[in-house]
C-alpha cells in the first residue's frame, strides 16, 4: 500500500436495490387466475389469457392498482398520476407467453418518492424511490436432464417493481431497507413480502468509489438473492471483490452476478451488453388507468399511519423507550393490540408494553398469530394487569393466567374465582402456613438465626409452594422475618 | 330456376325455419351441396402448383366443420319440435374467418404456424352467433393473419376465387368470407376490419359487409393483427341479415377492456324509416387517390375509376330523390395520410403481435426437439411465417426500434388524431357539415385479376385508402353493392358514420336496397352459381 493506493476504509460501496413486489390480490392482473401458487404443481392456475393463447386479452384486475397507490402514496411518491398506462415490453423467452411483457414505462402509476429508513446508529438514510411501477410476472423455467420444463403458474402475478436511487451505502443499509421495506409492505396489507417465497425479489446494484467523491462508477448486478441475509451477505461479497479488483489495479465491469447461496459465492452470468431494445409501445390491449379523484379518495382512505410515523408517535405519547416503541410497531397488528391496551388501562402505558413485550409476544410467536387473532384480547390483557396492580393474584399467576384466557377465551376474573386464583394477604391464614414450615425445617431456622439472612428466600420459596403460588410474596417475606426473629 | 335453401336471405331461412316449413338440418344439406359444388379442391399449405380448373373456384374454406355443424342444426330442429326459441340467426349457416378461435376447430389464421392449433376456446362474438342459433359450416381462408387485400398471401392455397369470376381475387382479407357469402356457401359470415378487410372485399364481391364502430364488437378471441385498429364484423348479403348479425355481436364484454359499454339498439328496428332529412356528405378526397410516388416520394393525385365514381354519385341522386340532403365538398384534407400512418401503427403492433408464435406453446415448432433455443425460434419463425408476416415484422421492428420510435410511431398516432378530427368536423351537430354520414365509394377499383397486384405490396395497400381512415378514426363504415362494372365485376359504396352510428348506416343501405330493389342488375347471379 506503499504506492498510494487507497485504504480499503477509504472507499464507500453505492448501492442501488431494484425491488419486486408480489401483491396479494386473489386473482392475477389480467385474468381470472388465482395469484399466489406456491406449493401448487406446476401448470395448475393457469387458462387460455395467461398462457397468450391466439385471440385472448388482457382485463385489469382493479385491486392491483388499488394496492401499487397505497404503495406510492406510503412511498411519499411526488406525484401519483391520475392517467397512466401500461406499454408492451417486447422480447422472447420460452415462459413469456405473449413474446411481451405488460408492464408500466414511462408513463407510469406515480413518480418519484422516498424511505428514511432508520440505521441502528440512530442516524437515518433517505433512500430515493426512482421507478414505481406495476407489471406482470413471467413464467418459471426450469432446466431439468437438459430439458427446459415451464411453469405458467406465475405468468400474470401482478407485481410492483419499485427502484431505489443509488443511495444506500454499505451491505447493512442494503438489509435495513429491506427490512423497513418489508414491515411496510405487511403493514399497508399489500403483500406477504416473504422473500423466500418470492413475493419480494431483490436485485442489487453495486459499485464503490473513494469515499467523498461524487462519482458513479460502473456497477454490477447481483441477482437470485431470496433473503434479507443473503442480499447482505452477496452485497459485501461483491463490494469486497470490487476493493480487490481495484486495488490489483483491474477495472469493474459491468456483470451480472448470480449468488450462489450454498457456497456463499458470486458467480458471473453473463457479460451485460448494451441495453437490449425492448421496442417499448403503449399496450393498445388495455385503455389508460384513470384515477379519478373519487377514487384515488376512496383507495387512500384506507392508508393507516405508516410505521416509522407511528413508532416515532407512540414513543411520545406514551413517553416509551424507542426500543419498546420499535417493537410494538414491527407489525400494524402488534401496534393496534397496544394502543387498544393503553386505552383501557389506568396505570402507565409502560406496564403495559413491558406485559406486551415480555409474554403477550411469546404467545404471539409460539402460535404464529397475529396480536389481532389472539383470544387474549386487549382489554382481558388490561384485566389481568389490572389484577395484579391490585395485588389480586401473584405477577406468577398472571403469566399462566395469560396462557389460560388465550386457550380459552374466557374472562380472566372469572377464571381467577373458578379456580380460586386469588393472592392470598390473609395474614391469619399465612401464619399458619410460616408456622409449619419453620416447624418442619429446623436446620435451616437454626442458620437463618447464625446469621445467614439469604436463607429466608428459600423459606419464601416453601410458603409459595405450600400456598400454590397464590400466597402474597411481600407479606411472607415480611411475616417470616417477624416469626423466624421470634423466640 | 329453382330455389337453392342456401340462397335464401337467412331472415327467410329463420322464418321457414321456426314455422316448420324446412328444417336447419335440410338447410345445412343445401348448404354442403352448394360447397361440393362450387368449393373446388381442398386448400392445403402444401407446395402450391396452380391448375386451370382452380380458376373456376371458389375455395374459400379452410376447413369444413361438417359434424359439428350437423349436431347444431339438430339441436335447432329439436328446439324448434319442443317449442323453444331457436334464436334470431336458428339455423342461419354461418362462415367464420380464420382469424377467429372456434372451440375444438383448427383456427390457423391462415398460416403454416397455427395449422395444427386447435383453439381450446371460442370468441365471444362467435358465441354470441351461436347462442342465437348461427349453425358455424366452416372456416374461411384469408390474408395470412389478415395481411392483405387480395388473399392471395394465405398459406392455404389455392386462393380464393372471386365467385363472379374466379380468375378475380376476392378482395381481402376477409375474401374467403365475403365471397363464401356470395356464392351461397354460407348466409352469412363474421369477418374482421383492421384496413378495409370486411367492406373491400365486401365490394370486390358483391355483398354487405360493415366494420362497426371500434369496440362496438368484442375482440375477444380474435387473433390479433394491430390492435387498436382490429374490428370484427358482419358480412351478408342483405342489410337486414347485417342488422340481425350485429344484433348478436354488438355489445360490452368483461373479456376486452376495449369494448364500449354503450347501450346496444335494435339494429332491426328502424330499417324501413327511410332517409328523409338525413345530411349526406361527398367528400372530393373520397374521389381522388393521392400517394407518394414509389420513386420519387412526390405526391400523386390520380381519380378513382369512372365508373364507380358514377356509382356514387347515381347513388347520391337516389338519396336525394328519398328526400336526404347531400352535402358536396366536405373537406377531409387528412386522409391520403391514413395510409403512411397506417404502415407504422399496424406493423408496430402487428411486430408485437406475432411475437407469441415461437414454437414453444403451440402451433408449428421446427425442430421437433431443440436444445438450442435461438435456433428454434429462428428456425420455427423462419419456416412458420410467409412473406407478409415477415415484411411486417421487420418494418415493425425497424420502426419501433428506441432510436426511431419517436420519430415514427408517436408521429404516427399523431396523426391519426388528425383523421379523427377530419370525421368529428363533418360530423359535429354545431359544425358547418352537420353530417349524419359520408357516401364515399369503397374500393378506387372492382376487383383486380388473381396475381395482378400481389408482390406490389404499396400499391396492394393503396386498394384500402378510402377505407382505412374509418379505421384510424375509430367510426364504423358500411359497404353495399351498388351495381356491377364493366368487367361484370361488383361495385360496392361505402357510408361512414359518427361514432356508434351503425343503425343509421344499416338504415341508408336498407333505403337503397329498396330504391333499386327493381333494377336489373340486382337480378344477376355470380358466375359459379350461374354455371351450375
Amino acid at each position: 500500500m506503499g504506492n498510494g493506493a487507497p485504504l480499503m476504509s477509504e472507499y464507500e460501496a453505492v448501492i442501488g436495490l431494484e425491488t419486486h413486489i408480489q401483491l396479494n390480490t386473489n386473482s392475477k392482473i389480467f385474468c381470472g387466475c388465482k395469484a399466489d401458487s406456491w406449493a401448487d404443481p406446476p401448470n395448475t392456475n393457469i387458462c387460455p389469457v395467461c398462457t397468450g393463447l391466439p385471440g385472448v386479452l388482457p382485463v385489469l384486475n382493479r385491486s392491483v392498482v388499488e394496492k401499487a397507490v397505497l404503495l406510492a402514496s406510503a412511498m411519499r411518491a411526488d406525484s401519483i398520476q391520475s392517467r397512466s398506462y401500461f406499454a408492451r415490453k417486447n422480447y422472447f423467452y420460452p415462459d413469456l407467453p405473449k413474446g411481451y411483457q405488460i408492464s408500466q414505462y414511462n408513463e407510469p402509476l406515480a413518480l418519484g418518492g422516498f424511505m428514511d429508513v432508520p440505521l441502528p446508529e440512530g442516524d437515518q438514510r433517505r433512500v430515493t424511490i426512482t421507478k414505481l411501477h406495476m407489471e406482470e410476472d413471467a413464467g418459471k423455467t426450469v432446466l431439468e436432464a437438459g430439458r427446459r420444463l415451464i411453469d405458467f403458474n406465475r405468468c400474470g402475478v401482478p407485481l410492483v417493481e419499485m427502484v431505489t436511487g443509488p443511495d444506500l451505502r454499505s451491505a447493512d443499509e442494503a438489509a435495513q431497507y429491506l427490512i423497513r421495506l418489508r414491515q411496510l409492505l405487511r403493514w399497508l396489507g399489500i403483500s406477504d413480502a416473504d422473500m423466500e417465497r418470492g413475493h419480494l425479489r431483490c436485485d442489487a446494484n453495486v459499485s464503490i468509489r473513494i469515499q467523498g467523491l461524487d462519482v458513479l462508477n460502473p456497477k454490477t448486478e447481483t441477482k437470485n438473492v431470496n433473503s434479507i441475509e443473503n442480499v447482505r451477505d452477496a452485497i459485501q461479497a461483491e463490494i469486497k471483490r470490487q476493493i480487490r479488483e481495484v486495488k490489483a489495479g483491474r477495472t469493474i465491469e459491468a456483470w451480472t452476478l448470480d449468488w450462489d447461496e450454498d457456497s456463499g459465492t458470486l458467480r458471473k452470468m453473463r457479460v451485460k451488453e448494451t441495453e437490449a431494445d425492448y421496442r417499448y409501445f403503449r399496450e393498445p390491449d388495455l385503455l389508460p388507468i384513470e384515477l379519478d379523484e373519487t377514487w384515488r379518495d376512496e383507495i387512500l382512505s384506507a392508508l393507516p399511519e405508516l410505521p416509522l410515523d407511528r413508532r416515532a408517535r407512540i414513543a411520545k405519547q406514551y413517553d416509551l423507550p424507542i426500543y419498546d416503541a420499535e417493537i410494538l410497531t414491527e407489525e400494524r397488528s402488534l401496534a393496534d393490540y397496544f394502543e387498544k391496551a393503553v386505552e383501557v388501562y389506568d396505570g402507565e402505558p409502560k406496564t403495559v408494553s413491558n406485559w406486551l413485550m415480555n409474554d403477550v409476544l411469546r404467545i404471539i410467536r409460539s402460535k404464529g398469530v397475529k396480536a389481532g387473532g389472539l383470544q387474549l384480547q386487549p382489554r382481558l390483557l388490561v384485566e389481568i394487569i389490572d389484577m395484579v396492580d391490585e395485588k389480586k393474584i401473584t405477577t406468577n399467576t398472571a403469566k399462566s393466567l395469560l396462557d389460560q384466557v388465550e386457550a380459552t377465551g374466557n374472562a380472566p376474573v372469572e377464571i381467577v374465582e373458578r379456580e380460586n386464583l386469588a393472592q392470598v394477604s390473609d395474614e391469619g391464614a399465612l401464619r399458619q402456613v410460616i408456622a409449619d414450615v419453620i416447624a418442619g425445617n429446623p436446620d435451616q431456622v437454626k442458620t437463618y438465626r447464625a446469621g445467614k439472612e439469604s436463607v429466608i428466600g428459600w423459606f419464601v420459596g416453601q410458603v409459595m409452594r405450600e400456598s400454590k403460588g397464590k400466597a402474597n410474596p411481600q407479606l411472607v417475606q415480611e411475616l417470616l422475618r417477624e416469626m423466624l426473629a421470634g423466640e | 330456376m329453382t330455389e337453392h335453401l342456401c340462397d335464401l336471405p337467412a331472415y327467410e331461412q329463420v322464418r321457414r325455419i321456426k314455422d316448420g316449413e324446412i328444417s336447419a338440418v335440410e338447410l345445412l344439406k343445401s348448404t354442403f351441396e352448394r360447397i361440393d359444388a362450387v368449393e373446388g379442391r381442398q386448400a392445403t399449405t402444401e407446395p402450391y402448383t396452380p391448375s386451370p380448373t382452380d380458376l373456376e373456384k371458389v375455395h374459400a374454406f379452410i376447413t369444413v366443420t361438417r359434424e359439428r355443424a350437423h349436431a347444431q342444426a339438430e339441436s335447432i330442429d329439436q328446439k324448434v319440435a319442443a317449442g323453444e326459441d331457436p334464436g334470431p340467426l336458428a339455423g342461419v349457416p354461418l362462415a367464420v374467418k380464420d382469424i377467429f378461435c372456434v372451440k375444438d376447430t383448427p383456427s390457423t389464421a391462415g398460416s403454416k404456424i397455427l395449422e395444427n392449433f386447435i383453439s381450446p376456446y371460442s370468441a365471444t362474438p362467435v358465441k354470441h352467433l351461436e347462442e342465437d342459433g348461427a349453425v358455424v359450416v366452416g372456416k374461411v381462408n384469408l390474408d395470412e393473419f389478415t395481411f392483405g387485400s387480395s388473399n392471395e398471401s394465405s398459406a392455404f392455397l389455392p386462393p380464393v376465387g372471386n365467385p363472379w369470376d374466379p380468375a378475380y381475387v376476392p378482395g381481402g382479407s376477409s375474401g374467403g368470407s365475403t365471397a363464401a357469402v356470395a356464392a351461397g356457401e354460407a348466409t352469412i359470415s363474421l369477418g374482421t376490419d383492421t384496413a378495409g378487410s370486411i367492406r373491400q372485399p365486401a365490394a370486390f364481391c358483391g355483398v354487405v359487409g360493415m366494420k362497426p364502430t371500434y369496440g362496438r364488437v368484442s375482440r375477444y378471441g380474435l387473433i390479433a393483427f394491430a390492435s387498436s385498429l382490429d374490428c370484427p364484423g358482419p358480412v351478408a348479403r342483405n342489410i337486414t341479415d347485417t342488422a340481425l348479425m350485429m344484433n348478436a355481436i354488438a355489445g360490452p364484454d368483461s373479456r376486452d377492456a376495449t369494448a364500449a359499454n354503450t347501450p346496444v339498439p335494435d339494429y332491426s328496428k328502424g330499417l324501413m324509416e327511410g332517409v328523409k332529412g338525413l345530411r349526406i356528405g361527398l367528400s372530393p378526397e373520397y374521389f381522388k387517390l393521392k400517394y407518394p410516388d414509389p420513386e420519387t416520394g412526390e405526391l400523386i393525385e390520380q381519380p378513382i375509376s369512372p365508373e364507380i365514381e358514377s356509382a356514387v354519385l347515381a347513388a347520391a341522386q337516389t338519396f336525394a330523390e328519398m328526400g336526404a340532403e347531400i352535402i358536396e365538398d366536405v373537406s377531409m384534407p387528412n386522409t391520403h395520410h391514413g395510409i403512411p400512418v397506417y404502415f407504422v401503427i399496424s406493423r408496430v403492433e402487428a411486430a408485437s403481435n406475432l411475437h407469441r408464435y415461437d414454437g414453444v406453446k403451440y402451433g408449428y415448432r421446427f425442430p421437433d426437439e431443440e436444445e438450442n433455443l435461438r435456433e428454434l425460434y429462428k428456425e420455427t419463425r423462419g419456416r412458420g411465417f410467409g412473406i407478409q408476416p415477415k415484411l411486417r415484422i421487420l418494418m415493425g421492428m425497424y420502426v419501433s426500434a428506441e432510436q426511431y420510435e419517436k420519430g415514427h410511431y408517436e408521429r404516427a398516432l399523431r396523426v391519426r388524431t388528425l383523421i379523427r378530427d377530419d370525421f368529428e368536423r363533418a360530423f359535429d351537430p354545431s359544425g358547418s357539415y352537420k353530417l349524419d354520414c359520408l357516401l364515399t365509394a369503397t374500393t378506387p377499383t372492382t376487383a383486380f385479376k388473381l396475381g395482378a397486384v400481389y408482390g406490389d405490396s404499396v400499391l396492394m395497400q393503396y386498394a384500402d385508402l378510402l377505407t382505412v381512415p374509418a379505421n384510424h378514426a375509430g367510426v364504423p363504415g358500411l359497404s353495399i353493392p351498388a351495381g356491377f362494372g364493366e368487367n361484370g365485376l361488383p361495385i360496392g359504396i361505402q357510408f361512414i358514420g359518427p361514432d356508434f352510428s351503425e343503425a343509421t348506416l344499416l338504415r341508408a343501405g336498407r333505403s337503397y336496397e329498396m330504391a333499386t330493389e327493381a333494377d336489373a342488375w340486382r337480378a344477376r347471379q355470380p358466375k359459379v352459381i350461374e354455371t351450375l
